[in-house]
Parts: C-alpha cells; sequence; structure tokens
C-alpha cells in the first residue's frame, strides 16, 4: 500500500540522510524500522509525508504519488497518514479533546475549527478512541497536566481520529519508562490490528521491536540493510546494522519470553478476554 | 586555556600570557577613560550650586508640604484621561503589533527577503523613538488633547509589543507546529493550533507588562499637550503651586501602584 522507490534525501549541508530506500510495506503491516541514531529513521518517515521534502525517488500511498503533491492535496494526502511523536508533541496548553479533535483539522474549515464548532460524528468518535486509550476522565484536562504515557495514548488518539491508513511512528517509547514502554506499544499495535492499519514504527529499542513487529527493516547511513522477521535478527544482523558489539544478551529467545511475568500475564489477559477490552486501569491509572 | 610545562608537574592557566597582558591592558584603559570623564564632567561643573543641593531641596520640599488636598478633585477626570489614554493606547498598539510580529518572526513571516526587513524596520522606528517626542510631533500634527496621547502611546508600543512577541513566536517548540500540520491542517490551522496557543502566556504578559508602563508614560505626556494629569502637573509647576504639584505626585504614585498590582493580578491569573 505504501511503496518507496529510491527515495534520497540530501541536507542542504551536505548530508545524504538516505541514499536510495526501496520498500514496500503492505496493508496492514506492523513493520519496525531500527537502526543507529543518524542513520535516517525520522528522515524515512518524515519524507513520508513531507515534513522532510525527499530530494529524489518516489513516494506513493495506495495510487497517489505523494512527492509531486502540491500544498492542496498534499494536506489531502496527510490526512490519511497518522503521525505519532517521540516527545508526543501534544498542543501544550489545548485540552486532551481540543488535541484529538485537531486530528480532524484537514477534514475541517478554519472558521469550525477556530470556534471549536467540530462536526458532531467527529466528537461521537473523538469520545469513543478516548475510551479505547482509556483517558474518557481526562477529557477537559490540559495536556500538559497529564504524565509521559497518558500524553502518548493523547498522540495516538490524535493520530486515529484522522482516520488513516497507515501510521507513521517516530521513536513513541523514547521517553517513557520500560514498563509504559511496553503498555504503549501494545496499545499501537492492537489498534494497528483492530483497524487494519499498517504502521512505521521508529524504535530504538530491538528488544521491543522483536516483541512487537511483524517486520523489522534495519537503516544503516541511509541505506536498507536488513529487512525479514523479527526471529532472524541474529547478532550477525546487529552487527551489520549498528556496528561491532556484544549483542548476546540482547536478542530475545523464544524460551525467555516465558521467564517474564510482565510479558506472561498481560498476555493471558489479553487471549482471555478475546479482541482487547480497554483496561483502564492497566492504561491510565499506573502511568 | 595554555597547558605547558614538559616533564614536570602539568600546569594549567586560564588565558595565554599574550591574552592575559591584553585583558590587564584593557581594564587600564577602562580606568583611565573614567578618570578623564571625571575631569571634564568636574570642569564644566558649576561646584556652588552643587554645594548647596540640600538647601535648594530642602526649600523646594518645605514649599511641596502640607499638599493642597481639595486640588484633587479638580484632578480625577484628568486622571481618567490619563488611565484611557495608555489602556486605549496599548489595545491600538496591540492590533498592530500583531501582525508585524508575525511578519518579523523568522518562522512565521511570509518572507524574509521582503516582508521581514520591512517589519524590523516597524519595529526599530517605534522603539527608538520616545513616547514623550511622538507626542510632542502628534500634538503639532493633530493638535493637543486626548487623541494625541492615545496615538503617541500607540506608537511607541507597537515596537515593544512586537520585538517581544516575535522573539517569542520564534522560540515556539516546533514539534507541535509539526504534528499539528501532519494532521492536514491548513496554514490558518497551523497558525491558531499549533502556533497560538505556545505563545498566549507571552502575549498576555507583554501585554499587561506594556499596559502598566503605559500608564506611568501617559501622566507626563500632559507636559507637551497631550492630555492627561500631566497637563496639571505643567500648569502647577509653571504657576508655581508647588503644593498642587506634590498632590499630583501621590496621585501619580497611588495610580502606578494600582496598575502594578492589577498587571501582577492578571499575569498571574493567565499564565
Amino acid at each position: 500500500m505504501l511503496e518507496l522507490k529510491g527515495l534520497e534525501k540530501r541536507y542542504p549541508t551536505g548530508d545524504r540522510a538516505l541514499r536510495g530506500v526501496d520498500l514496500v510495506v503492505p496493508q496492514g503491516q506492523v513493520m519496525a524500522l531500527i537502526g543507529p541514531s543518524g542513520a535516517g529513521k525520522s528522515t524515512l518517515i518524515r519524507c513520508i509525508n513531507r515534513l522532510v521534502e525527499p530530494t529524489a525517488g518516489s513516494v506513493r500511498l495506495g495510487d497517489l504519488e505523494l512527492t509531486r503533491l502540491g500544498a492542496r492535496e498534499l494536506r489531502r494526502a496527510r490526512r490519511r497518514m497518522g503521525m505519532i511523536f517521540q516527545e508526543y508533541a501534544l498542543v501544550e496548553r489545548l485540552s486532551v479533546m481540543e488535541n484529538l479533535l485537531s486530528g480532524r483539522l484537514g477534514y475541517v474549515g478554519f472558521w469550525r475549527s477556530w470556534f471549536r464548532r467540530f462536526p458532531a460524528a467527529d466528537i461521537a468518535q473523538a469520545f469513543a478512541i478516548l475510551d479505547r486509550v482509556g483517558l474518557t476522565e481526562f477529557v477537559d484536562k490540559r495536556a500538559d497536566a497529564l504524565s509521559g504515557g497518558q500524553r502518548q495514548r493523547v498522540g495516538i488518539a490524535r493520530a486515529l481520529l484522522q482516520d488513516p491508513d497507515i501510521l507513521l511512528v517516530d521513536e513513541p517509547t523514547a521517553s517513557l519508562d520500560p514498563k509504559t514502554s511496553r503498555q504503549i506499544m501494545r496499545l499501537i499495535v492492537e489498534l494497528c490490528e483492530e483497524r487494519g492499519l499498517a504502521a512505521i514504527i521508529n524504535i530504538h529499542d530491538v528488544a521491543l521491536a522483536q516483541q512487537f513487529a511483524r517486520r523489522i527493516v534495519g537503516l544503516r547511513m541511509g541505506e536498507v540493510v536488513y529487512d525479514g522477521p523479527p526471529a532472524d535478527l541474529t547478532a550477525e544482523v546487529l552487527t551489520t546494522i549498528y556496528g561491532e558489539e556484544d549483542w548476546s544478551r540482547t536478542i530475545r529467545r523464544e524460551d525467555e519470553e516465558e521467564e517474564d511475568p510482565e510479558a506472561a500475564r498481560d498476555g493471558t489477559a489479553e487471549e482471555a478476554g478475546g479482541p482487547p477490552a480497554p483496561d483502564r486501569e492497566r492504561l491510565a491509572g499506573m502511568t | 586555556m595554555a597547558t605547558g610545562g614538559g616533564e614536570g608537574a602539568r600546569t594549567w592557566r586560564r588565558r595565554a600570557p599574550k591574552r592575559d597582558l591584553a585583558v590587564w591592558f584593557g581594564w587600564l584603559l577602562g580606568l583611565l577613560v573614567t578618570l578623564e570623564c571625571f575631569r571634564v564632567i568636574a570642569d564644566v561643573t558649576i561646584w556652588e550650586f552643587v554645594w548647596d543641593a540640600p538647601q535648594q531641596a530642602g526649600d523646594l520640599f518645605s514649599r511641596m508640604v502640607p499638599p493642597r488636598w481639595p486640588y484633587i478633585d479638580r484632578l480625577w477626570l484628568p486622571l481618567w484621561d490619563t488611565i484611557n489614554i495608555a489602556t486605549l493606547g496599548t489595545l491600538l498598539a496591540i492590533v498592530m503589533a500583531v501582525p508585524v510580529a508575525f511578519c518579523a518572526a523568522s518562522n512565521t513571516t511570509p518572507s524574509r527577503l521582503l516582508v521581514r526587513p520591512v517589519a524590523l524596520f516597524i519595529i526599530v522606528a517605534s522603539r527608538s523613538i520616545n513616547s514623550l517626542i511622538w507626542a510632542l510631533l502628534l500634538v503639532s500634527i493633530i493638535g493637543p488633547g486626548v487623541l494625541a496621547g492615545i496615538i503617541a502611546i500607540a506608537l511607541r508600543s507597537i515596537g515593544f509589543v512586537a520585538k517581544l512577541l516575535y522573539e517569542a513566536i520564534e522560540e515556539i517548540d516546533t514539534a507541535q507546529v509539526e504534528a499539528v500540520a501532519a494532521t492536514g491542517a491548513g496554514p490558518g490551522q497551523v497558525l491558531t493550533y499549533g502556533i497560538v496557543p505556545q505563545i498566549m502566556p507571552a502575549f498576555a504578559g507583554i501585554s499587561v507588562f506594556r499596559w502598566d508602563i503605559n500608564i506611568r508614560e501617559s501622566t507626563v505626556l500632559g507636559l507637551v499637550g497631550a492630555g492627561g494629569i500631566g497637563l496639571e502637573l505643567q500648569a502647577s509647576i509653571s504657576t508655581l503651586a508647588w503644593p498642587q504639584a506634590s498632590v499630583i505626585f501621590l496621585l501619580i504614585l497611588g495610580t502606578v501602584l494600582v496598575s502594578e498590582w492589577v498587571s501582577a493580578r492578571i499575569r498571574h491569573a493567565i499564565i
């Protein structure tokens, strides 16, 4: 559904952040993008929705070639791509609901958004998503009054309210503690499954990437050096991506998973519940 | 940061010896210039007048007390004018300063080459002329009165408000702006959702602060005929009615105290 061909980005400073990336992300696939700092992960996903303008190559979303769109068509196309940020990037001084509804800005005219007169359907949808991420009681709280995990849930909800086809996720857990990181990753993956969304998730934490993504792409110096399932991520592969290091403790083995009490408990809870029901306590209370 | 020493104990100094010498020489030069300035000023001062300054000040003070309190009844209307000059002038300035600030901020300006220099020039021009001088010019252009005062205050305040506001705009968190743009929002929506909420505290603080300054500035505008309590002050001083002047001084002091308190409360409430 998303197809990158020969994507290149050269910054005015001369840095070649991307050197001809070819990548196809089919519908509904959650893909993790790993790689060292400066490998071009952020540039890659920003080139897709053109927060950063690519220098060469093509980006196709469905039938739409994104790189050649004018300003107005680009705005229409951006509605189909929800973005989730590392530092949440919520508008700090607006309420949770206002932040959520800002996901509808691409659909609503200027004056309606100025007077906060969003269509009733948008508001109903916002409440439904707020329920889903477990933040209903925070609807009128200001974004800067929330904890990190709660803010990231608002960030996720804002992206979903766009009604996107794909999520572009930039280091969603880099500012969160390990437990909250896992909850947030699980939430993103669950939501993608529920809605059949594709996702590209930039992530530093290799273990998290292996745990939650079905496909892992390794980026090094602006080039794809690995593309495959998480299970094939061996020490040699990690060395090609990141360079020489002792990887023996980083790689997740199948038997280790059972020993992690946190993962085991959450895993059973979710399997028992069938389609994942929002566990408010877990989602909102503890973060 | 010169290191040296070779085989023995390694030494460290903040500067290389040559730079050390230069710094000392700089201080010496500064001292000599100060002494020379003092000598020039002393030469042109008529010291007899300075020596009896305490006596003169005491004399003036004795003529000012007791203040002629009944005179205060004639001051309420001019005081009301003064407050109106400050408030309306500030509002007018804000209305004009906001677009100027957005044009001057390098991250929101429509054009860095054409619009931004013009906006910066407006800011500098407005700030370089004191409101008393603006008033002097305006009184001769549109005649004496409150209107000249309001416009004088507004013209002086545009630069102040626009400068502080555009600095606030340039310091916003770009991630929040990016996030709003990434949803497919139009330019106006990016402005109102991504940028405006971030600069609201600065905007409120700057506006109230400027209003507070303008209360003080508008009290003297009457000296050049631009209305308000300064007119009464001018009249009292030129007729040597010092007991009346002292009433005016006390009233101005009271007004400034109140405005200071009000602006502190407003800033507290908004931020």
